[in-house]
């Protein structure tokens, strides 16, 4: 196995051990996205049909917000004690542990749509009148398009006063086209709307082109004082 | 015995540090240190807060970009020169919720090394055990202290620079740690520790180095009692 692997695997497996133990992060997921589909439910009562049309916006939404608090988790954890400068003394390489955060996040994420998707279904009386199975590539682009740029602006912000704030602050408006993709693909195949293809291969698309973009430029912001 | 810094022969210094500034905003935290520092020495590097210690230290280990000069450590810059340094910071540069094992586990693989031998070796080195199941955020902070020294070492480096290693420890346990940092000299290590406890390091450090205002203004074999005054002049 190749240092870069190996270190990649390693730090994951260690990011998952403290998530394990600590529990930060899936827990205020859990909950966040909890709350919408609760609140959200009983203030709109929708009928099947006006579901489908508004699920997809609303799902991708609640994700995305939570995404934010596991996001910002990630890298809190390597400023206690100082231990990213443990990290950049090493000759370790700084996409190693760029693409740890990235798979860690992804996990995590993708644990809370699995967890979450079901509840939605239920509230919202859904069921996808297009091919279902569609929802699955739409996910899993939409979720590495939320967590490879979240990652990156998370690292990017780790050393401002307000990272809390400044992490949507630069997230949001880039993951737009991203947003706009994963919600029309949701609506599509819900609706039975027409084709969502379109929408998904503007999602790999755009999956290439940030995480290119992020990992040519991670160890810039890694050594960044 | 005083002596000022040009008085000390300049050998082939495996680190080379040449008109480094270190600029915060409007702040110098640096402003133009020249030195050499010779291989196989133990140099305590003192002064008041302010002066500069940990800005020179985190330049050394390549964590701190110079704003203007150049640090050459084995003739390479910092981060090329990687491997061959062991850095311990004030805080512990450790994970709470690991145990030390878990800990070094992690760190070893950051520098390709395998299996749980080497990190058993260190731990027990500096006096710990590497059987503890305990959460380093449960150790005491002479336990910290040891475990975080014990990640600096992981990787048998030649430099050590090591910021305040002793604040927050029991004379004993310092003691302790000074032993083993003067075994560490003496099998060959260049040795750094910047420390306000230079009382510790008497007799066992082979230089010690005064920093006000962002330099160097004195070198000296002893620590003397005049020594602080020295650094005013």
């Amino acid at each position: 196995m190749s240092s870069l692997s190996s270190i990649t695997l390693a730090t994951l497996t260690k990011d998952i051990r403290l998530e394990w133990r600590s529990k930060d992060a899936i827990n205020s997921m859990l909950f966040f996205s909890l709350l919408v589909v609760v609140i959200f439910s009983f203030s709109f009562d929708p009928n099947a049909e006006e579901s489908r049309q508004i699920v997809g916006g609303l799902i991708w939404v609640a994700f995305l917000f939570a995404a934010v608090v596991a996001l910002n988790q990630t890298w809190a954890r390597e400023l206690r004690n100082q231990v990213l400068d443990a990290y950049r003394v090493s000759p370790a390489p700084a996409n190693a542990l760029f693409m740890a955060k990235v798979l860690g996040n992804f996990i995590l994420v993708s644990l809370l749509e699995s967890l979450m998707a079901p509840l939605f279904m239920i509230f919202y009386n859904l069921r996808a009148l297009g091919p279902a199975w569609q929802l699955i590539p739409v996910a899993m682009l939409g979720t590495w398009a939320l967590v490879v740029n979240g990652t990156f602006f998370a690292a990017m912000s780790l050393r401002t006063r307000s990272r809390e704030i400044m992490l949507p602050l630069l997230l949001f408006p880039i993951s737009i086209p991203a947003v706009q993709s994963m919600v029309e693909a949701t609506r599509i195949i819900l609706s039975g709307d027409g084709a969502a293809r379109f929408w998904i291969v503007l999602l790999l698309t755009y999956d290439v082109v940030f995480t290119t973009a992020c990992l040519a430029l991670f160890e810039t912001v890694l050594q960044a004082e | 015995m005083t002596v000022s810094a040009s008085e000390i022969p300049a050998a082939a210094g495996i680190i080379s540090v040449s008109n480094l500034v270190k600029q915060f905003g409007r702040f110098a935290a640096l402003r133009g240190v020249t030195a050499e520092f010779d291989s196989g020495e133990f140099y305590a590097v003192l002064g008041d807060n302010g002066a500069g210690k940990t800005t020179l230290l985190r330049a050394l280990a390549g964590l701190a970009d110079p704003s203007s000069g150049t640090v050459s450590i084995l003739g390479q810059n910092p981060r090329q020169a990687c491997r061959e340094i062991g850095y311990m910071a004030h805080p512990s540069l450790l994970y709470d919720e690991m145990s030390g094992m878990e800990n070094l586990r992690y760190f070893a693989r950051l520098y390709d090394i395998l299996g749980d031998e080497r990190c058993q070796h260190v731990i027990r080195s500096v006096g710990l055990d590497p059987g503890l199941a305990r959460p380093v955020g449960k150790y005491s902070q002479g336990m910290r202290q040891r475990m975080s020294l014990a990640r600096a070492i992981l990787h048998d480096p030649k430099i050590l620079l090591l910021d305040e290693p002793f604040s927050n420890v029991d004379v004993h346990s310092a003691g302790e740690m000074v032993g083993l940092l003067k075994t560490m000299r003496d099998g060959g290590k260049t040795i750094f520790v910047v420390t306000h406890q230079a009382a510790l390091l008497e007799g066992v450090a082979d230089e010690f180095v005064w920093m006000q205002a962002g330099h160097i203004v004195d070198r000296t074999r002893r620590l003397t009692a005049d020594h602080s005054e020295a650094g005013k002049q």
